[in-house]
């Protein structure tokens, strides 16, 4: 099963208009500081980077770092200008790759 | 003077009937900070969705020799409103209480034919997320089944019971000290109304047998079994205790 993701993006907006997007992924986060069962500290496992790419241009962007807690949501905003799609980019460590696609349509 | 002995008996008195009167019920939700209440309360924002929406797809996937899924008996998930608010509830087959949980692992047994999901699997939590969601809003409604009464009666005794190496019982902080604190922390009621919650310590959705195995090893005692009978005749105890209070499935804690 693919990452899961929870992404809200209004599906109608004005031309100029701020809209708020909204990206939630679930992952675990695994700082690489903690130890384990067995005492040895648990391999590292975090998103490093996220980008959101508006009809293929990158509208917001974050480094990702391991004080971050599992199931990162990240909420920022933009100026609706045309109707197109919204790309959101998760890549992260162990070739962590997760692309979503949401539409939006500007009048 | 003469009258002092019996002025402080009439006080020691007044002082011991006073607790038998019972708070009036208070969700842990009212006492979270405004931010995690937001969390819970916006479902694009409250990370347990995560899980539902696995729920969603698990669901309808077929599985097993007979290639059946939950929605082949139950069809649409929306005619389980209504159903997580009555559990633990009697299983006629086992003669004891199970909850939620133990009830989709058994309809798992007995219908698909696959073997139980282990305690606090992932996909047992989110099927769990998804038919209490359906009921969120719900008042909490035990069943009136008088085979569930010897049950419920043993876990109102072990709620009551003193229990660990520090020798406090579950009334003691949740019901005689809720509302006080413990070190910086707000003492809950404790009402499982919200299971399974996502928790922000764990950074994971998990049920009421996690949240109630953690306050055991808190007090230094042994924690029940996932789904043993003790932990569902103490759960039976918590959701006669909540009796009436709105399902808040999937609840976010801090």
């Amino acid at each position: 099963m693919a990452a899961r993701v929870l992404i809200v993006v209004p599906p109608n907006a004005r031309r100029g208009e701020v809209v708020e997007l909204r990206a939630t992924i679930a992952h675990p986060m695994e700082t690489g500081y903690r130890p384990g069962a067995d005492g040895r500290p648990l391999p590292r496992d975090i998103l490093r980077r996220f980008t959101c790419r508006y009809n293929g241009e990158v509208v917001f962007s974050a480094e990702l770092h391991p004080a971050l807690s599992a199931n990162p949501y990240l909420a920022f905003h933009t100026v609706a200008t045309e109707s197109g799609t919204l790309e959101f980019e998760w890549t992260g460590d162990n070739g962590f790759a997760q692309v979503e696609r949401r539409p939006i349509t500007v009048s | 003077m003469r009258r002092l002995p019996t002025l402080l008996a009439a006080v020691v008195l007044a002082a011991c009937a006073a607790p038998t009167a019972k708070a009036p019920q208070r969700s842990g939700f009212q006492d979270m900070s405004a931010s995690t209440q937001a969390l819970q309360r916006d479902d694009t924002a409250n990370p347990a969705m995560l899980w539902v929406e696995d729920g969603r797809q698990l669901w309808t996937r077929a599985a097993g020799p007979q290639s059946k899924s939950c929605s082949s008996c139950h069809g649409d998930v929306a005619t389980m409103k209504g159903v997580a608010v009555r559990y633990p509830a009697f299983d006629d087959t086992l003669r004891r209480p199970v909850n939620l949980g133990t009830r989709i692992n058994l309809c798992r047994q007995r219908h698909q034919q696959l073997p139980a999901w282990p305690a606090e699997h992932q996909e047992l939590l989110s099927l769990e997320a998804l038919v209490g969601l359906q009921s969120r809003g719900l008042p909490i409604a035990p069943p009136r089944d008088a085979r569930l009464e010897p049950f419920r009666t043993r876990g109102e005794a072990l709620f009551q019971q003193r229990i660990g190496q520090v020798d406090l019982s579950c009334a003691q902080c949740h019901e005689q000290r809720a509302g006080g604190r413990l070190a910086g922390t707000l003492i809950p009621q404790g009402q499982a109304s919200g299971y399974p919650i996502y928790r922000l310590e764990w950074q994971a959705l998990g049920s009421l047998g996690r949240r109630i195995r953690n306050c055991m090893s808190g007090v230094r005692a042994e924690p029940l079994a996932h789904g043993s009978v003790e932990m569902a005749e103490l759960e039976l105890h918590l959701a006669a205790r909540a009796m009436g209070m709105p399902m808040e499935t999937p609840a976010v804690r801090p």
